[in-house]
């Protein structure tokens, strides 16, 4: 039907060549890393490699030590998502399903706290991470990641558990099954898309954080990727073929997993967008 | 038999609340981890923060209160009166940008198209990139000397020699709301994708019977249908413009001579480079005030209006 259409192809040419300068900064980014690292600061620049290499890659992995920071954020954003998530569905399970003793308290305080700037808790983040000894240790921004992605996830679970019939509970409930078996056994497995979707917003958050990374954590050797990319791009300011090759290997990972679970997208952003 | 009613009723009682506590207890197990968590992490700071605000907040040894100098420090400081400023362009350039061009795209990707799944993700890599890649890479595009953007203009003979961006502070304010526009349109998209899937088909029908063009259905139904949403993505990137932090701490850090500042960079500078702390938790709360401000007067400005209907 849309190929005779005429004004459909006039649609998708003018989509298409908006679409071709949205992407064409990471095309430039990506030319630039796969040149030799002299030719980065060439006039007039290039638009497409010459001397294609994975030189620059390398350099940035091994030399550089990317690879020290890939694992390092990657260990901070995967135990920060498991927490923050789990526990996010504990507290969304509860408020979802039961009446209880300061329920609406506990919810509205987490839903005000999501409409504050984060920035606003920096300072006194910091006053308090310097008082438990916890500055300069990755298990410190640990556990900020983790408060900070509770109360999003909580309120995205909620909506999620919500939804789900409770006669399919009541079946689990004769049989003598506890809160936990609710939770664990129907809940949670009925949950997975959600689930999905909270894990790869939360760990996008932690991935990409660098505000937070770049106060708290003072020792080069503790760096995570987007904080190590600043301090790079500062020492090696005319490197940019290595500095490229290392912000695309920094992209890479959250680019492929939207692309997997593209579907869980829209309902991540229509949440997300409560939080901004 | 009254003692007996009693008895039993106090029986009843008890077992009642037997039952609660116990409910109660399992509930607060499922809450406990992330109670914990918001108490120590999220609610003793904020509240910390706004009571060091009225102290001096020292680096070493105890505060002392100080009333609202802070405040009235923060309130008389050109810097952040520039900082404010360069917000406000910065939300002139991008919210427009954003909520133009997002819809726009939307739109065009509302209806079925060959490679939508693709363009779609292709107008959302932006957004998930992180702000200090991005950043980096606007950096490199609109450098002085070799950047690609001076080198198309004067390929184009738009400029005759080149332009040094981040040197002048509204261009390089334009130029980081450019960045953030571009980072943000597929943002934007996703929503407005979401709302224009929610509109019913039947209206557009209906329209084209009674012999509305396009443009004509657009704005007598499209428009009002999405309205709500316009308001959240509106609302939302004004809250944003006022939170910009990264792309100017890299672009330029505030300079030449705070001229480019922004709040959230002034505030982080204040605190840790001059180490200012009461005045920048001062500065902290009084853009969180703003922005609140912000958001009430925009729910004024879009509240539901009544029907014109006239009751006679």
């Amino acid at each position: 039907m849309w190929v005779n259409s005429k004004a459909t192809i006039v649609r998708f040419l003018i989509l298409l060549t908006f679409a071709i300068i949205m992407v064409f900064p990471f095309w430039y980014m990506a030319v630039v890393s796969l040149e030799p690292n002299q030719l980065s600061l060439q006039y007039p620049p290039v638009l497409f490699p010459h001397h294609a290499s994975f030189g620059n890659y390398v350099g940035a992995w091994q030399t550089n030590n990317f690879a020290g920071y890939f694992m390092r954020s990657l260990y901070v954003s995967v135990t920060s998502t498991v927490l923050g998530t789990l526990i996010a569905c504990a507290a969304a399970f509860v408020v979802s399903r039961y009446r209880f003793f300061g329920r609406n308290v506990i919810y509205r305080a987490f839903l005000v706290s999501m409409m504050i700037p984060g920035m606003t808790f920096l300072l006194p983040q910091f006053k308090l991470m310097e008082s438990l000894g916890l500055l300069n240790h990755l298990y410190g921004l640990i556990l900020i990641y983790t408060s900070g992605m509770i109360p999003f996830t909580t309120f995205l679970m909620k909506g999620f558990f919500d939804d789900i019939p409770l006669e399919l509970e009541d079946a689990v409930l004769m049989d003598g099954g506890t809160k936990w078996t609710l939770f664990a056994r129907v809940a949670m497995p009925m949950a997975t898309p959600s689930l999905v979707t909270a894990v790869l917003f939360n760990f996008m958050g932690g991935w990409d954080e660098f505000t937070m990374a770049l106060t708290f954590l003072l020792n080069p050797n503790k760096f995570t990727f987007p904080v190590a990319l600043m301090f790079f791009q500062g020492q090696h300011s005319t490197q940019w073929g290595e500095f490229f090759a290392a912000a695309l290997i920094q992209t890479a990972p959250i680019v492929i997993m939207f692309v997997i679970f593209q579907r869980y997208i829209v309902k991540g952003i229509m949440a997300g967008a409560v939080k901004g | 038999m009254a003692m007996l009613y009693s008895g039993l009723s106090l029986r009843r009682r008890k077992q009642r609340l037997y039952r609660s506590l116990r409910h109660h207890a399992a509930v607060y197990l499922f809450l406990l981890p992330g109670l914990a968590f918001f108490l120590v992490f999220t609610t003793y700071p904020i509240l910390y923060s706004f009571v060091m605000s009225f102290t001096n907040w020292p680096i070493m040894g105890p505060a002392q209160f100080v009333g609202v100098q802070n405040y009235s420090q923060v309130l008389n400081d050109p810097i952040v009166l520039t900082a404010f400023l360069n917000a406000i362009l910065y939300m002139a350039v991008s919210v427009p940008l954003q909520l133009g061009l997002g819809l726009l795209v939307a739109i065009g990707l509302d209806r079925p198209m060959p490679g939508r799944t693709m363009l779609r993700l292709i107008y959302y890599l932006p957004v998930i990139t992180s702000w200090v890649v991005v950043t980096y890479i606007f950096q490199y595009l609109f450098n002085t000397d070799y950047g690609l953007i001076n080198w198309l203009l004067m390929s184009l003979n738009v400029i005759q020699s080149p332009i040094a961006w981040l040197a002048d502070p509204h261009k390089a304010i334009v130029v980081a709301a450019i960045l953030g526009s571009w980072k943000g349109i597929g943002w934007a998209m996703m929503i407005f994708l979401a709302a224009l899937q929610g509109v019913p088909v039947e209206l557009y029908e209906a329209a084209a019977i009674d012999g509305a063009g396009k443009w004509h259905s657009f704005w007598s139904i499209t428009l009002p249908s999405i309205r709500a949403s316009m308001f959240f993505v509106t609302v939302l990137l004004v809250m944003g413009a006022f939170q910009v932090f990264t792309q100017i701490y890299i672009l330029t850090a505030g300079g030449p001579a705070d001229q480019t500042q922004v709040p959230l960079v002034w505030m982080y500078q204040q605190a840790f480079t001059n180490l200012q702390f009461g005045y920048a938790s001062a500065l902290s709360w009084l853009i969180a005030v703003l922005i609140v401000l912000f958001t009430m007067v925009q729910f004024w400005i879009f509240r539901p209006r009544s029907l014109n209907v006239r009751e006679d």
